[in-house]
C-alpha cells in the first residue's frame, strides 16, 4: 500500500533525532489518533542549518517526517515557510487516503518551530534593544 | 529470507489433506447435491459426512450443524434469527464489548429495530464479571450472546459457567467459536450451547465456510429464502468444496487438538516470556494463563503499531496489532479499550498468533529480531527519552527518599 519512496524513508529516515540547544522547536499531535512528531530547528544566518526529528506513528507519519526534514535543510526560512503538506506527500510518490491525516503533521511540525524560532529571535531583540 | 507466519488468528494455510479432498471434489466429485444422479448423490455423502465430523467435534447431533458462508453468516444468523423468531417474548439481548464486529455490529443493527443490548464491560484482562451477567438478565432477555476466545487477546471465556446461568433463565445462548472451534474442547450439552458458529479458514480450511449449530428445538427465523437446502434454514446450493474441507479440517483438528494445544503453549509461553524478559516497558494483553494456546498479545510502549508491523515485515515476520494506525479509523482496538488500556499503549499492541507450522526456531527468530525492532522505532520516539527522564527523575527521587 505505500510507495517504495515511502517505505525507503520509514526503513531508512533521514535526520532523526535532536539537537542540542535548539533554535527552535515544533511538536504537533493528533491527541486522538495519539501520533506525535517534533522537529528540531538550527538556524544561522536565517537558514536551515541543521534539522531533526522525532516521531511517534505509523509509517507514513515517520515517512513524512524523514521526507519534510530533507526537503528544507539547507533552504532559508521563508523557503521552508513554502512546504506544504501536499508537497511532502507528493515527494513521496503519494500516500494511501486513509493516511492523509497523519502526513498533515509533518509541514504543520516545521511551521510550528519556526514560528518558536521567530518567537525566540523576537525575544531576543528586545532583549538586545532594553 | 526466513519468512515466518505469525498471524494464525486472522487465517491460515489449507492443509494438504484438505487441499487433495477439495481438488476431488471440484473435479470429480462436482455434483449439486440436490440432483438425482450419482453424480449429485456422491456429493450430498460429502456434504453429510462434513456434517457428521463437525457434530463430532462439539459433541452435536448432525442435523444440528446448518452450513454458512463463514463466522460472519454464522453470527448474523445467530442473532438476527433468535431476535426475529423470539421478539414477542421480549427484546432484550445481551453480549459483551469485546466481540468481534460481526456480533457487535449485527447486535447495533437490531437496536435500530426496537431491540435494547447490553454491552456488559469487561475486566483488564479481558474475563467478564458473572455476578454483572446476572445482574444484567431481565424478563424480557431472549439472548446471550458470547465469544469462546477473543479474537485480538486470546482470553478464554468462561463459557460454561454462562451456559448454565443462560439455562437456569431460559434464555437462548449463542457462542462465537470462531476462535476456539477445533482448538479447544467443546461439548454443546455439557457447556449448555443453544447456538454456536464456527469458521473453516480458521483451521485450515477454505476462506468463505462455516457453521451454525442450533440446538434441536431452538426457534430461529432463517436470513434467506429460497430452496430447501439446510433444511429451508439457509438456502442455495451447497460449496460443496468448502463444506467437505470444512469437515476433514473439522476431524483432523479434532484428532490432533491435545498434542498440538500442549506444542503451542509450551511456544507460546516461551514467546510471552522471551518478549517480558528482552524488551524493557513492556505489557502483556489478555489473561497470562486462561488464553488460547499459541495467541500472543502484548503492548510495547512508546512505539505505534503499524510501524512496528512494518518493520517485522521487512524481516519476513507477519503479525497484527489493534493500533488505530491500521484500523483505517481514529481509534485503536474497541476491546483494547474495553479492557482499559489507554489509547497511546494500545497504540503499541501487537498479535502474534501461532499455528501448526511454527517452530521453536520461528519463535527463536522473532526473539532475535523484535528487541532489534523496538530498539530502532523507540530511538525515533519522541515519548521514549521524555519517559526515560520521568523515570530517572522518579528513582533519584525515591532513593533521596530513603
Ligand atoms: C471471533 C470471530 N468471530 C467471527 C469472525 C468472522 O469469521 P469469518 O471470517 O469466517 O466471517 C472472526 C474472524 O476473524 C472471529 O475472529
Ligand atoms: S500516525 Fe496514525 S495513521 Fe499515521
Amino acid at each position: 500500500m505505500y510507495t517504495e519512496k515511502v517505505m525507503d524513508h520509514f526503513m531508512n529516515p533521514r535526520n532523526v533525532g535532536e539537537i542540542e540547544n535548539p533554535s527552535g522547536v515544533g511538536e504537533v499531535g493528533n491527541a486522538k489518533c495519539g501520533d506525535i512528531m517534533r522537529i528540531y530547528l538550527e538556524v544561522e544566518d536565517n537558514i536551515i542549518k541543521d534539522i531533526k526529528f522525532k516521531t511517534f506513528g505509523c509509517g507514513a507519519a515517520i515517512a513524512t517526517s524523514s521526507m519534510a526534514t530533507e526537503m528544507v535543510k539547507g533552504k532559508t526560512i521563508e523557503e521552508a515557510l513554502q512546504l506544504t503538506n501536499k508537497a511532502v506527500a507528493e515527494a513521496l510518490g503519494g500516500l494511501p487516503p486513509a493516511k492523509m491525516h497523519c502526513s498533515n503533521l509533518a509541514a504543520d511540525a516545521l511551521h510550528k518551530a519556526i514560528e518558536d524560532y521567530k518567537n525566540k529571535q523576537k525575544q531576543k531583540e528586545q532583549e538586545q534593544n532594553k | 529470507m526466513r519468512r515466518v507466519y505469525l498471524d494464525h488468528s486472522a487465517t491460515t494455510p489449507v492443509r494438504p489433506e484438505v487441499v487433495q479432498l477439495v481438488n476431488k471434489y471440484l473435479t470429480e466429485t462436482f455434483g449439486n447435491p440436490s440432483s438425482v444422479h450419482a453424480f449429485g448423490r456422491e456429493a450430498r455423502k460429502g456434504v453429510e459426512t462434513a456434517r457428521e465430523q463437525i457434530a463430532a467435534l462439539i459433541k452435536a447431533k448432525p442435523e444440528e450443524i446448518f452450513f454458512t458462508s463463514g463466522g460472519t453468516e454464522a453470527d448474523n444468523m445467530a442473532i438476527v434469527g433468535t431476535a426475529m423468531a423470539n421478539q414477542t417474548k421480549g427484546k432484550h439481548i445481551i453480549t459483551t464489548q469485546i466481540e468481534h464486529h460481526a456480533v457487535l455490529d449485527t447486535c447495533k443493527s437490531l437496536i435500530k429495530q426496537g431491540f435494547e443490548v447490553t454491552f456488559l464491560p469487561v475486566n483488564p484482562d479481558a474475563t467478564i464479571d458473572l455476578e454483572l451477567l446476572k445482574s444484567s438478565i431481565r424478563d424480557d432477555t431472549i439472548l446471550i450472546t458470547m465469544m469462546h476466545v477473543n479474537n485480538e487477546v486470546g482470553t478464554i471465556l468462561p463459557i460454561k459457567e454462562v451456559g448454565q446461568i443462560a439455562k437456569e433463565k431460559g434464555i437462548i445462548f449463542h457462542v462465537d467459536a470462531v476462535q476456539s472451534f477445533g482448538k479447544l474442547p467443546i461439548d454443546v450439552n455439557e457447556m449448555n450451547i443453544d447456538l454456536l458458529s464456527a469458521s473453516g479458514h480458521k483451521i485450515y480450511a477454505l476462506k468463505g465456510t462455516g457453521c451454525l449449530y442450533i440446538r434441536k428445538g431452538t426457534k430461529i427465523a432463517p436470513l434467506f429464502f429460497g430452496g430447501s437446502q439446510e433444511r429451508k434454514r439457509r438456502p442455495g446450493t451447497e460449496n460443496v468444496p468448502g463444506i467437505v474441507a470444512f469437515g476433514l479440517a473439522a476431524h483432523l483438528a479434532g484428532q490432533e487438538m491435545e498434542a498440538e494445544a500442549e506444542r503451542l503453549t509450551k511456544l507460546r509461553d516461551k514467546l510471552i516470556d522471551g518478549i517480558l524478559e528482552k524488551i524493557p516497558n513492556v505489557q502483556l494483553n489478555g489473561h497470562r494463563t486462561n488464553r488460547l494456546p499459541g495467541h500472543v498479545n502484548v503492548s510495547i510502549r512508546y512505539i505505534e503499531g503499524e510501524s512496528l508491523l512494518l518493520m517485522l515485515d521487512m524481516k519476513g515476520i507477519a503479525a497484527s496489532s489493534g493500533s488505530a494506525c491500521t484500523s483505517g479509523s481514529l481509534d485503536p482496538s474497541h476491546v483494547l479499550l474495553a479492557m482499559g488500556i489507554p489509547h497511546e499503549i494500545a497504540h503499541g499492541s501487537l498479535r502474534m498468533t501461532l499455528g501448526k507450522g511454527t517452530t521453536e526456531e520461528d519463535v527463536d527468530y522473532v526473539l532475535e529480531v523484535l528487541p532489534e525492532i523496538v530498539e530502532k522505532l523507540r530511538s525515533m520516539s519522541p515519548l521514549y527519552n521524555s519517559m526515560k527522564l520521568e523515570n530517572n527523575e522518579e528513582c533519584s527521587k525515591c532513593t533521596q527518599k530513603r
